[in-house]
């Protein structure tokens, strides 16, 4: 490798700024307003375990990186947010496993449902390791909401399984037919109705689910079912951002006041629906998609976000094991969130072409 | 041999005579359909394999990161793959996967689970037009 001169350090400050082995300056310039915070957002670890104390090596390695990384964050995140899918098949071996490797951050954590978390025992040791499964919460006047939007039927969820590890082992696979489209369900709306009811139209709201609250595919579940009723309550409020996992890749968009952010997990990255020939897909047109990943590279296509939250809309640096960061930010100029660096297709790059 | 039996009757009576036995380019809807049902079969076995943890030795299985066969252009193939230094086909990056990801024992690449992989990824991939060395 060439080291860089300090002269080619100097010209190239831009691009380094997305490209630069510590993320900390980048993060130093975001700060802007004494209100503005940040918080890291770690998701989908899907920690698997093989028997006994053995875990599959590559998701464990890939929570133990993101989980070192967000220890060398300056300044500190104000809190961390895990995503939801911490274990595979949502075990108390693979649960306990992840809440260790997690003990290791530093400061308050909040953490969302996944599927893989839920359907064993329909989250019951979870809530025991972590808390409750929906609440919001206040930080320096942003109105965080966390949502389990993973539920399902309940026709499927009590009666259609003969034991608790099926019906884990069917929610499981991804593009399992015998699966069920996730959703909010009736009593959280209810809640989140209530909730919101106390909540300032001008405070800016984050809502935090598993699942991504707008409709994609529905094959993969990258669906929430009853999503329109979900936004019909947050259409309110000025500023509205929801992020979301189970995904595991870039996506953004914006639909009204509410802007959408994904992130990527820790374990694997998953193909854009849209690489599947056979399906019927809404991907939004906005994003820029990540880099195709190249299987050589064990972490390439994984990843975690610094969320930064200096203008009441958020701003996520994608930390992008072997990868360039990305940047995607909200621009008051157009109403959406965009790429700092790849959104004019000009600027694209050919691993973010899928097909 | 029926087909000695066939040139002793003389090529005007062959022509005529369709049912009970065919040329090598005859062939019916039935056995359009036969055929079909054979590769849905494998097909179907690949399907099965897709999503079994038998193909490695951890608990992973393929479709975990290739949900519904996504991603993994079989129709690019063969291609050069760099880590490889060569020209590669499918089948040697299916036992890629087997051995690195899964932790498992490569296929022969005439293994019957090796064809019905295959047949499972191209499958799902239908309608892809041919783009043999596309990265």
């Amino acid at each position: 490798m060439n080291p860089l001169s300090r002269r080619d350090f100097l010209k190239g400050a831009g691009a380094l700024a997305t490209a630069s082995v510590l993320p900390v300056n980048l993060i130093e310039l975001a700060f802007a307003g004494s209100e503005s915070f940040s918080f890291a957002y770690i998701s989908d670890s899907h920690i698997q375990q093989i028997r006994g104390t053995e875990f599959v090596r590559n998701w464990d390695r890939g929570l133990m990186r993101a989980v070192a990384e967000t220890h060398l964050l300056e300044p500190k995140p104000d809190f961390i947010v895990f995503g939801g899918d911490l274990a595979q098949l949502g075990s108390k071996p693979e649960l306990d496993h992840g809440a260790e490797i997690l003990s290791a951050l530093r400061g308050k954590v909040h953490y969302v449902m996944g599927e893989h978390d839920y359907y064993l025992d329909l989250g019951e040791y979870w809530q025991k390791l972590f808390g409750p499964h929906f609440y919001s919460f206040d930080h320096k006047g942003v109105h965080f909401v966390v949502l389990n939007s993973i539920l399902t039927y309940d026709d499927w969820t009590y009666h259609r399984w003969p034991t608790p590890e099926q019906r884990m082992q069917e929610m499981a696979g991804l593009d399992n037919p015998n699966g069920s489209p996730f959703m909010v369900g009736e009593k959280q709306r209810a809640w989140l109705e209530k909730d919101l009811a106390a909540v300032s139209r001008e405070t800016p709201v984050v809502v935090f689910s598993h699942s991504p609250l707008q409709k994609i595919f529905r094959g993969w579940n990258f669906w929430t079912e009853d999503a329109d009723e979900v936004q019909a309550l947050l259409k309110p409020f000025a500023k509205v951002t929801v992020l979301y996992g189970h995904v595991h890749q870039i996506q953004y968009h914006q639909i009204g006041n509410i802007s959408f952010n994904s992130a990527m997990a820790t374990a694997w990255p998953w193909p854009y629906p849209t690489a599947y020939r056979q399906g019927e897909v809404y991907l939004p047109k906005l994003t820029v998609p990540m880099n195709r990943a190249d299987p050589f590279h064990e972490r390439d296509g994984t990843g975690w976000q610094l969320v930064n939250l200096a203008s009441g809309n958020v701003d996520v640096q994608y930390t992008l094991y072997d990868n360039r960061r990305r940047s995607v930010v909200f621009s008051p100029k157009t109403g959406g969130p965009e790429d700092s660096q790849y959104q004019d297709p000009a600027r694209r790059i050919p691993p973010q072409t899928h097909y | 041999m029926a087909f000695q039996r066939c040139k002793a009757a003389g090529l005007g009576i062959l022509l005529a005579a369709s049912a009970g036995f065919a040329e090598a380019d005859e062939f019916t809807a039935a056995d359009e359909k036969r055929w079909e049902e054979q590769f849905q079969a494998v097909a179907q076995k690949g399907r099965e394999l897709w999503t079994s943890p038998a193909l490695g030795s951890n608990g992973l299985v393929c479709a975990q990161c290739h949900p519904n066969a996504a991603n993994t252009h079989p129709e690019t193939y063969p291609k050069f793959q760099k880590q490889l230094g060569k020209v590669a086909a499918l089948w040697e990056m299916v036992n890629w996967c087997i051995r690195n990801p899964l932790q498992g024992t490569p296929l022969d690449a005439a293994d019957p689970k090796m064809i019905a992989l295959q047949a499972y990824v191209h499958y799902e991939r239908r309608g892809a037009t041919l783009a043999p060395g596309k990265h």
